[in-house]
């Protein structure tokens, strides 16, 4: 293990939770970067049911391989990843995309910033020079979201939609019980739900890269549909009361499988890899 | 306003309001709010301007503008049935392969436990 003298928080365990689905081009690539950039951290890719190489790739680069039996989308799959965190008991679970936009290093300076936060969001737009560009309608909508987040957390939110953000062990809890699976829901219907719920909620400037490879999930016609459904999901969100009645994730985390009691908490790492 | 006309809205602004409540106590999804929505406000146009029945009725060289109501409104309701269906099979199809997996896990732990054990008397 390398030594990181300058690491005042490098003793909390780690997860890195990488959703996916149809990413065999760029998922392997990512967590190897991942695995490169940070090699303290543990990585989880979910596969969503993919119908192409995805968990293959991401188990050959090295990662721990969910895979689900079909698709939930990024919702069910981050509160799989955020239940897997919980059961096996990690300080920190970071989303990031398979698709390599998310800059594995800035991993290091987002999780520092939990020093006084539950919930750190590695944000486009923060900076003036971000060459991060986005238009039109699907523009309108991020600034519309943002600016009514940043009221609801009483801090300056940038980018709501980013997939980018480090939780600690109480957003872990929240999000392991509640992570919408609905519209928007992964990003920003799970914010207002840890706002609500007494979340501390902040947000670190990163840039993010164009994708490695791959098909972007939506086209220019999709825009304004895309600022309809962001409306709508917003307001849902906000009228909505937490927790969830209906979908909940019902019974509290147990040990479904390893039940024999753990004498040393901090020897899980190797256990998982056996 | 007629009768028939206030009947109407009161019943598609109880039906909006109904919906508006259970999306908010999560007991909807969105996919499914969405229609039952379009639903309820081509009602409720409908019970505010009964004239577009009537002209819709001339247009379509009906007589009776009741049997236009009553002809869309079966229509509706069969493709509200038929989505379920539709969902419902989805599930089962998803429960199936839910089993089949658990199913599998089930063998899969059980096999490894009793090789664990073999090793485990071995080194004893
Ligand atoms: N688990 C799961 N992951 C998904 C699904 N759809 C997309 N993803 C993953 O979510 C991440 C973000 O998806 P993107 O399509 O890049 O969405 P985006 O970053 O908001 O939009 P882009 O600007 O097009 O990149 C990627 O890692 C995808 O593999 C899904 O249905 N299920
Ligand atoms: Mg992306």
């Amino acid at each position: 293990m390398p030594a990181m003298p300058d690491h005042p928080r490098s003793g909390l365990r780690v997860l890195v939770i990488v959703p996916a689905w149809n990413e065999e081009a760029s998922v392997g690539g990512t967590v190897r970067e991942i695995a490169g950039s940070n090699p303290d951290a543990d990585i989880l890719v979910i596969d969503d049911g993919s119908g192409d190489r995805t968990a293959a790739v991401a188990e050959e680069a090295g990662a721990l391989v969910a895979r689900l039996p079909f698709n939930l989308g990024v919702g069910g799959a981050m509160r799989a990843g955020y239940r897997f965190a919980l059961r096996n008991g990690y300080d920190v679970a970071v989303q990031i995309d398979a698709d390599g936009q998310h800059d594995p290093r800035y991993l290091r300076t987002l999780i520092e910033r939990l020093d006084g936060a539950d919930i750190v969001i590695g944000a486009r737009f923060a900076t003036h020079d971000d060459p991060y560009k986005v238009r039109g309608p699907r523009r309108w909508a991020m600034i519309l979201l943002a600016r009514v987040l940043s009221r609801l957390a009483r801090t300056r939110l940038t980018d709501v939609t980013s997939g980018f953000r480090v939780s600690n062990r109480r957003a872990i809890t929240l999000f392991a019980r509640h992570y919408p699976a609905e519209y928007l829901g992964d990003t920003v219907e799970s914010l207002v739900i840890g706002a609500r719920a007494g979340c501390v909620i902040t947000q670190e400037a990163v840039v993010m890269r164009p994708r490695m490879a791959g098909r972007a999930s939506h086209s220019p016609v999709k825009a304004a549909i895309y600022l309809l459904r962001a409306v709508f999901a917003l307001g849902l969100a906000l009228v909505r009361d937490w927790p969830a009645q209906l979908d909940d994730a019902g019974a509290p985390p147990a040990k479904l499988i390893r039940t024999e009691p753990r004498t040393e908490p901090q020897t899980h790492t190797e256990e998982v890899e056996r | 306003m007629s009768g028939v006309s206030i009947l109407g809205v009161v019943g598609s602004v109880v039906i909006l309001l109904s919906l508006f409540e259970m999306l908010r106590r999560h007991r909807l999804r969105e996919k499914y709010a969405l229609i039952w929505g379009i639903v309820a406000l081509g009602a409720l146009t409908v019970a505010a301007f009964p004239g577009l029945l009537s002209w819709a009725t001339t247009v379509l060289g009906l007589q009776v503008p009741a049997n236009l109501l009553f002809f869309v409104a079966s229509l509706v309701i069969m493709m509200l049935t038929l989505q379920h269906s539709s969902e419902l099979g989805r599930l089962e199809e998803r429960t199936r392969t839910l089993a089949e997996d658990v199913a599998l896990l089930q063998v899969e732990l059980e096999r490894r436990s009793s090789v664990e054990k073999d090793q485990g008397g071995d080194a004893a």
